[in-house]
């Protein structure tokens, strides 16, 4: 299953990434080489193997329903790279 | 023209009534100023992790069980992943494989409409636009109060052939969650929201035609429009041979008409994973039970209970009922020792009519109107003075006896004062009486009004008749 | 010179007065000045805040109001712990002014502790490398050898404490990044158990298998720390309500009748053949020392380093998805929306990170998740069940090299991804099962240093004290500070 340089772009587009087309061909490259090493896994039958998404056996771990107090407006703001007076702000959107 | 029938599914967004967030302990009110309902974990600050309210997977639950669904014993949380500047954490926090409540069905007239699935998920913040909408916005303003706010999302089965069906169904929904008390279900303030999914079929086909998703419905007027608009612009294209193109489409409600929002093809693939950062919810019979003995009663035990217990008629029962406010007050008010049938009277009445335009709040205390029914019922006020009372009460507040002795409504019963007034009367309208002793009884109607003038309407109209039919016989 | 004593010793000092807080943090902080400009293990050095922690751990222990034992010892963190109010990097362009408004539970409780932070430490970016040749910022030496790595992510880390230049520090594995750079640089190493230590605060680079560890000068400070540092956290769901037990009283209880298991798959191909005979050598000293050694097998090792590549590559594309240029970090400004996003992400990240990224966005991506993603979490289950097998079978501890070989030179794999991927052979299987694995330095090849690895059942950190110790005692640390003057 070989990464062709057009399944780059549409990965690089869900990842909110630019790649230049020099960039593109060297990371279908290394992607490539990558991902036929993973490919020896195909060899490996796990028919009826149940995946393990967590080691641990917890569960039902809550927190009771209470509020406690956050950050103060400044705060939150003040980490952010462009901002209003009480907002973050983003450019045009569409 | 070829003849189609409708095919829809909705898709219900409600608000859980929590005091906190879903995974962080962040207030959940409404209202407040931007950016000050937040913390490192709801602004998705790098290194924090999310701890699940229980209090949300109860009030899952429960709308599960209000709309007759199989709790499921494990669920799980994934991540949905996408980018979007109101989503902190570039990916959203749901349920997609396994779900908290599968397979449930809610009825509508003559119909059942089967639920698919209800998964607990995060909201996601709102986005303030510079200008008047995002498409002339030289730049927006992300808010992250309602971020990680708890949402239950409902989804139906594709079993809602037409507009009106939707709205019912919608209708329906809101006052079950409402009755379980889940969600303040307000469309207006975005607290339940409706996304439509509907495709049109030439009659008698089964396979499903291509649908479009209609979002920004925030009433259910607007659902039903809506529908309505949709059938149109998609029988219109496949009448000249087109095809239906599947996508996202908004409302304009000022308009009346569904737009494409032309999003991007691939943000569709959403790669949901399980989500590491949280453990499974299992939820066993002890907790199951619990869980099942705090929901509120619903609309059909309810029914019964009017109609057997309080002996109301199936009329009122259903009128009651429909509006889950007027019914969690009724119970209130006859708690409150009022009889209650005359509860059903007044609120079905009076109070119904003074309501309207504001459906939403009533402004006065069910111990008052039951204070209020006490005093009408042994006339200590007459009927109508009562409606004056309760009038004041709608518009000022105030207790009931404090207005009636304030505005000087209290009747008057004492037999003596009575008797002088209606003496009076009779002594200065000769020939009204001359006229009823003549057997011009309707002269009785006249001489009645002109006793209750002479006591400014507050004497006991039944002790009057009594008294002048006496003095005019005698 | 304080610089060269354990935290055990360090505690000793500092409660018998034999020298304060700020005398200790001082030498440190001139040890610092002295030699990171040649290794570069600090991106910060917070020195002035260090000097008033310093000054009032000072002040509390002679009002007799010391925190704890631990009142007024140094610490260096890995800049991918969060620190309130002190700049936190993650050796990322992406974050390169961010200051947490909090901190990790792990340093939160070293600072309530009264420990003195020294600065943080260097690392590659969001942990992703083997090397920490792939800092946003610059590159760390291997102290023993200046012109190769010190082994990553968490290289900053083991250099501080190698070189002397923190007591102790933290650092976090994910896949080895805490036991390959302690190999590399001499130190002991843990990684404790899965949900041992809150990950709260800690940035995430794949959530089911990153855990916070220690580097120290000895055995006994790795289990004092651990006894601080461990336990349920109300903040990480994922952290575990096991009792934490005081690890340092059960250090000498020695290994008679303990049973010690040699997995064949690690000392076959792709390990360098002296690095397995030293292994083996250290196997004898535990039988010397009573305990019962057996070969046993692993059988789906070979499909660990495939399977976790993409596992912590899918989970890492979501965890690094929030950096968007909106709330924090670095943005690259654009008039509209979607070319922000993409200006800042493709300039605020590094060649490596996008790869990974990438793969992993691969990985989850439609058509691909069966695959890829979920083969690996089946993967993940065969192979944590080689490990309950052989620990179901009596085995107490397994026995293994930490790394394929000693430290590398600089430059050597850092153009190839692959080779640097391989170099975690040995450790990823213990994140993927979510065990406890420690090392211990074994002895030198070719003046570096190499560490044995000890593998052990969830939560028995104490047996891997115990057995460490047996190997500690046959004095093997290197001695970096006895070379070239230093």
């Amino acid at each position: 299953m070989a990464i062709s340089e057009k399944d780059i772009a549409y990965i690089a587009e869900l990842s909110e990434l630019e790649l230049t087309s020099e960039e593109a061909v060297q990371y279908a490259g290394s992607l490539n080489s990558i991902i036929d090493y993973m490919a020896q896994l195909q060899e490996l039958d796990t028919s009826g193997v149940e995946p393990t998404t967590h080691v641990l056996q917890l569960q039902n771990v809550f927190r009771e329903d209470v509020v406690k107090p956050g950050l103060s407006r400044e705060e939150a703001l003040r980490n952010a790279p462009n901002r209003t007076k009480t907002s973050f702000k983003v450019p045009k959107i569409l | 023209m070829a003849r189609y029938e409708t095919v829809i599914g909705l898709e219900f967004h409600a608000e859980l009534k929590t005091k906190s967030k879903l995974f962080c302990p962040c207030p959940t009110e409404f209202g407040g100023e931007p950016n000050t309902h937040v913390c490192p974990v709801c602004l998705g600050l790098p290194g924090v992790l999310p701890v699940l309210n229980k209090h949300a997977v109860e009030l899952a639950v429960k709308a599960g069980l209000a709309l007759n669904c199989d709790i499921q014993r494990v669920s799980k949380f994934d991540r949905k992943n996408y980018f979007y500047p109101d989503l902190p954490k570039a990916y959203q926090v749901t349920q997609f494989a396994l779900p908290i409540c599968r397979d449930g069905y809610v009825n509508i007239s003559g119909k059942q409409i089967r639920i698919n699935r209800i998964h607990l998920e995060e909201d996601a913040g709102k986005l303030i636009h510079s200008g008047e909408s995002i498409l002339d916005s030289g730049f927006s303003m992300p808010d992250y109060n309602r971020a990680a706010v708890p949402l239950i999302e409902i989804v139906t089965e594709p079993d809602i052939r037409s507009a009106q069906e939707a709205r019912e169904l919608a209708e329906r929904l809101k006052s079950l969650l409402e009755y379980a008390g889940v969600s303040d279900v307000r469309m207006e303030q975005g607290s339940l929201r409706c996304d439509v999914n509907i495709s049109l079929r030439p009659e008698g086909q089964t396979e499903f035609g291509i649908r479009a998703e209609i979002k920004n419905l925030n009433s259910f007027r607007a659902i039903e429009r809506a529908i309505e608009y949709e059938e149109k612009r998609q029988a219109a294209i496949l009448d000249e041979g087109g095809r239906v193109i599947q996508e996202t489409r908004t409302w304009d409600d000022g308009k009346g008409i569904t737009l494409s929002m032309r999003s991007k093809e691939n943000a569709h693939d959403y790669r949901y994973f399980p989500e590491p950062d949280l453990v499974p919810t299992v939820i066993d019979d002890i907790w199951m039970n619990e869980i099942r003995q705090s929901l509120p009663e619903m609309p059909e035990a309810r029914k019964h209970r009017l109609m057997t217990e309080c002996g109301l008629s199936e009329y009122d029962t259903n009128r009651i009922v429909e509006t889950p406010m007027l019914a969690f007050f009724f119970d209130e008010v006859i708690e409150a020792g009022a009889d209650a049938k005359l509860t059903a009277n007044w609120i079905l009445g009076d109070i119904s009519r003074l309501l309207t335009g504001n459906e939403d709040k009533l402004p006065i205390k069910a111990s008052d109107l039951a204070v209020l029914i006490e005093q009408v019922k042994s006339g200590a006020i007459n009927h109508s003075s009562g409606k004056l009372v309760l009038e004041e009460m709608f518009m000022h507040g105030g207790c009931p006896l404090e207005i009636i002795k304030t505005r000087g409504f209290a009747q008057i019963s004492d037999a003596s004062a009575l008797q002088e007034a209606v003496l009076k009367v009779v002594e200065a309208n000769p020939e009204p009486v001359a006229d009823y002793k003549a057997g011009k009884k309707k002269a009785m109607g006249f001489l009645l009004g002109q006793i209750m003038k002479a006591t400014g309407g507050q004497a006991n109209p039944q002790m009057v008749r009594e008294m002048l039919e006496k003095a005019l016989d005698a | 010179m304080l610089t060269r004593l354990t935290v055990a010793e360090t505690i000793k000092g500092l409660q018998e007065k034999q020298f304060s807080s700020l005398e200790l943090t001082n030498a440190y902080l001139e040890r610092i000045e002295a030699l990171d400009k040649d290794i570069n293990a600090y991106i910060t050095v917070t020195a002035e805040k260090a000097r008033k922690q310093a000054a009032a751990s000072d002040k509390r222990r002679i009002e007799g109001n010391a925190l704890s034992a631990f009142d007024g010892v140094p610490v260096g963190i890995k800049d991918i712990i969060c620190t309130k109010g002190v700049r936190t990097t993650a050796a990322s362009k992406m974050l390169e002014n961010f200051v947490p408004p909090y901190s990790a539970t792990c340093w939160n409780k070293l600072e309530n502790a009264g420990c003195v932070l020294l600065g943080k430490l260097n690392m590659d970016e969001f942990a992703m490398g083997s090397s920490t040749e792939n800092s946003a910022f610059f590159t760390t030496k291997n102290p023993f050898d200046l012109a190769c790595v010190p082994g990553g992510s968490s290289g900053g880390s083991a250099a501080a404490v190698a070189a002397d230049m923190a007591p102790f520090s933290l650092g976090t594995d994910t896949g080895g990044s805490v036991r390959q750079p302690a190999s590399f640089c001499g130190t002991v190493g843990l990684k404790p158990t899965y949900g041992r230590v809150s990950r709260f605060g800690v940035i995430p680079y794949a959530s089911s298998l990153d855990q916070v560890g220690i580097f120290a000068k000895s055995i006994e400070d790795c289990a004092l720390i651990l006894s601080y540092i461990s336990g349920k956290d109300e903040m990480d769901s994922t952290s575990v309500p096991v009792e934490v037990p005081d690890y340092s009283v059960l250090l000498d209880n020695g290994v008679k009748g303990m049973k010690i298991g040699l997995p064949k798959e690690y000392f076959g191909e792709g390990i360098a053949k002296a690095i397995s005979d030293m292994i083996k050598a250290q196997a004898q000293k535990l039988a010397e020392a009573g305990a019962e050694i057996v070969e046993v097998s692993l059988p789906h090792t070979g499909y660990a380093l495939p399977a976790y590549y993409i596992m912590a590559t899918a989970e890492a594309s979501a965890n690094l998805a929030r950096y968007d240029g909106v709330r924090y970090g670095l943005r690259v400004e654009r008039d509209n929306l979607a070319d922000m996003f993409k200006a800042t992400r493709s300039q605020g990240f590094g060649a490596e990170v996008k790869r990974r990224i990438m793969l992993g966005t691969y990985a989850l991506s439609s058509g691909y998740y069966e695959a890829y993603y979920n083969k690996t979490l089946q993967v993940r289950t065969l192979v944590k069940k080689d490990f309950d097998d052989c620990f179901a079978a009596g085995i107490d501890c397994l026995l293994t090299p930490t790394a394929p070989t000693t430290a590398f030179r600089l430059d050597e794999k850092s153009n190839d991804p692959l080779a640097m991927y391989m170099s975690d052979i040995c450790t990823v299987t213990v994140n993927m099962a979510g065990l406890p694995a420690l090392v211990v330095p074994c002895g030198e090849l070719g003046g570096l240093p190499v560490g044995a690895q000890l593998i052990g059942a969830p939560f028995a950190e104490e047996k891997l004290f115990r057995s460490g110790r047996v190997l500690e005692n046959e004095r093997l640390i290197p001695q970096f500070r006895n070379r070239e003057g230093r």
